[in-house]
């Protein structure tokens, strides 16, 4: 029993975290792809400029949510949020509009979008620094340990504070993302420019703003996700390197232009890569005793090292790349 | 000589005077006349090449107009971008891709009329009288139909926004003779409760049989202008372009 609370610890729990965070990203990657038909390359960044909005805003005012009892973090996502919208479409009125304008192919849209990456670290590390930093400014985190009610079980289940914020709100989002797009008339339209642009425009669609309200979920579901991770772990201006290549192995595992995609996508990956790190001999070692004599368990038996897990999602996409380049919805081909 | 009516002729729903157009400078249209009334169905037939498809869309605000005008209702419309010709009461059925595939065929319906969005239920009921076999499919992705249903959800979407003029690009491209009818059947139900109708067509015959007026282009100019009934009986018209 004492195993298997540590399965669920290091595997159900931190898989779940993970690939929360993962397919929040993912979705914004699935939803700019769908519209623009570009590969969104800054979206990682979008996701730190999230968490680094959380991070001014906590610090200056970092009473503002003990009055209410919840982290002063959680009360300025909104904020950032809004601020994040804001930041993704100025980034696209100053540099991707004039580019669309210009009907250039799909690839010098990637490139820019490697220039704004470029543009919001050094944004971000002229204010922030370099080293990595608490979003718990004032608040203490609590780590709720659980206990099972059941004999000779010792360890309890570890969960945190943020950690049971990011499942309420990752449901939220999706439950809210998932009636915009088949309930409003601005998410049907969304999903009318998605399949056919040259239609949706000669039905009278306004394709402008059809961009404009993309990159405005797609901020904000980059700071939701953002603050998420720099909650559970800790800010650092460079955590957008560790979360483009998940993200993206997640639109493209999902089906890239497919939100539901990119939400299972988020998931696959996340799991994999707790998986991965495991150490599944503590599993194993219940069954010691009916091992042949020649066989001993070794102390550590993860398929890669904690350092390693990077490469997880890099073999996922190329994995997926080779066998199902359109990913498991059927989407498109990046 | 047209006879004229001793009061004043009413004015026409669509006008193209001398037009030249085609992709930037280049010109496929070397000079089309069309008269077409609101009550009328007009078919243009031709063919490949002559610019039937290429003259619906210069009117439709897709491609350039070089020379001449396009008036719908008097007013001049060439150059004017597709989402305000939709407003001014045109319609437009692409032949290909003219559905949202992974949209069912209620929401395909919903973005005919999203600029009236006021209208979305009335116009529903309209277009599922027109056709009825989409009832049924409503909740079903537009992209699962048989070709048939989904020229009918195209057509439905173009009449979600009320038009006064609608635009068919070869709507029976690829149906069967079966289907064909049934579309050219639904095509006189639509001009009878009062939209003009403007359409490309390669079944030349089928088509000029429900024709008020035909045009017959060829090399991108008027070749023969008459009704349809005069077209078909038309000698020269059956072994140029009717096949005989």
């Amino acid at each position: 029993m004492n195993e298997l609370v540590f399965f669920i610890n290091n595997v159900v729990i931190a898989g779940s975290v993970t690939g929360s965070i993962y397919a929040i990203g993912a979705i914004g990657v699935t939803l700019i792809f769908s519209i623009m038909r570009f590969a969104h390359f800054a979206h990682a960044d979008m996701m730190t400029f999230g968490a680094f909005m959380v991070l001014l805003l906590t610090t200056a005012f970092p009473a503002a949510g003990a009055s209410i009892g919840v982290p002063t973090a959680l009360v300025m996502l909104p904020l950032a949020m809004l601020l994040t919208a804001a930041l993704a479409v100025g980034v696209d009125k100053a540099f991707y509009k004039p580019l669309r304008a210009h009907g250039v192919k799909p690839i010098v849209m990637v490139i820019g979008s490697l220039g704004v990456t470029l543009m919001l670290q050094g944004l971000i590390r002229l204010f922030a620094g370099t080293s990595g930093q608490s979003l718990y400014v004032d608040d203490r985190k609590e780590i709720f340990r659980i206990a099972l009610p059941f004999e000779g079980v010792r360890a309890p289940i570890v969960i945190t504070e943020p950690q049971i914020y990011l499942f309420v709100i990752t449901l939220v989002a999706v439950v809210a993302l998932h009636l915009f797009l088949n309930r409003s008339r601005l998410g049907k339209a969304m999903r009318a420019m998605s399949d056919n642009p040259e239609l949706a425009q000669a039905s009278g669609i306004n394709t402008n703003t059809i961009v404009a309200v993309t990159w405005v979920i797609a901020g904000g579901l980059a700071a939701i996700a953002g603050t998420l991770l720099s909650l559970d772990v800790t800010f650092k201006p460079d955590l957008s390197f560790f979360l483009l290549l998940p993200i993206f192995a997640a639109a493209i595992v999902g089906g890239v232009g497919h939100p539901y995609g990119a939400i299972a996508g988020g998931f696959v990956v996340g799991f994999a890569e707790t998986l991965a790190v495991f150490n599944w001999s503590v599993l194993l070692r219940p069954f010691r005793d009916s091992f042949p004599a020649w066989l001993e368990l070794p102390s550590n038996l993860a398929f890669v090292g904690t350092e390693y897990k990077i490469v997880v999602p890099f073999f996922i996409l190329v994995a997926i790349l080779v066998w199902r380049p359109t990913g498991l919805f059927k989407g498109k081909v990046i | 000589m047209p006879s004229t009516p001793s009061s004043s002729p009413p004015q026409p729903l669509l006008e193209a005077r001398d037009v030249h157009g085609g992709y930037g400078s280049m010109n496929i249209l070397n000079g089309v006349n069309m008269t077409l009334y609101a009550d009328e169905v007009g078919v243009i037939v031709g063919p490949n090449g002559a610019g039937k498809s290429t003259m619906l869309k210069a009117i439709f605000g897709l491609l350039t107009v070089n020379q001449g005008d396009i008036l719908l209702n008097g007013q001049p419309i060439h150059n004017l971008p597709p989402n305000q010709l939709v407003e001014r009461g045109m319609g437009f059925v692409p032949q290909e891709k003219n559905v949202f595939p992974s949209l069912s065929v209620k929401e395909n319906l919903e973005m005919g009329a999203y600029l009236k969005p006021q209208n979305v239920k009335r116009m529903l009921e309209q277009v599922y009288d027109f056709f009825p076999p989409l009832v049924e499919k409503r909740h079903q992705p537009a992209g699962e139909l048989s070709g048939g249903q989904r020229q009918m959800v195209a057509m439905g979407r173009a009449l979600m926004a009320e038009p006064s003029l609608l635009l068919l690009d070869e709507p029976t491209a690829g149906l069967s003779p079966l289907y064909m009818n049934e579309i050219f059947d639904r095509v006189k139900k639509i001009n009878a409760a009062g939209v003009g109708i403007l359409m490309v067509e390669q079944n030349a015959k089928q088509a000029l049989a429900i024709a008020d007026k035909g045009f017959v282009l060829a090399a991108g100019q008027n070749r023969f202008t008459d009704t349809g009934a005069a077209l078909l009986a038309d000698p020269d018209v059956a072994k140029s372009f009717l096949g005989g």
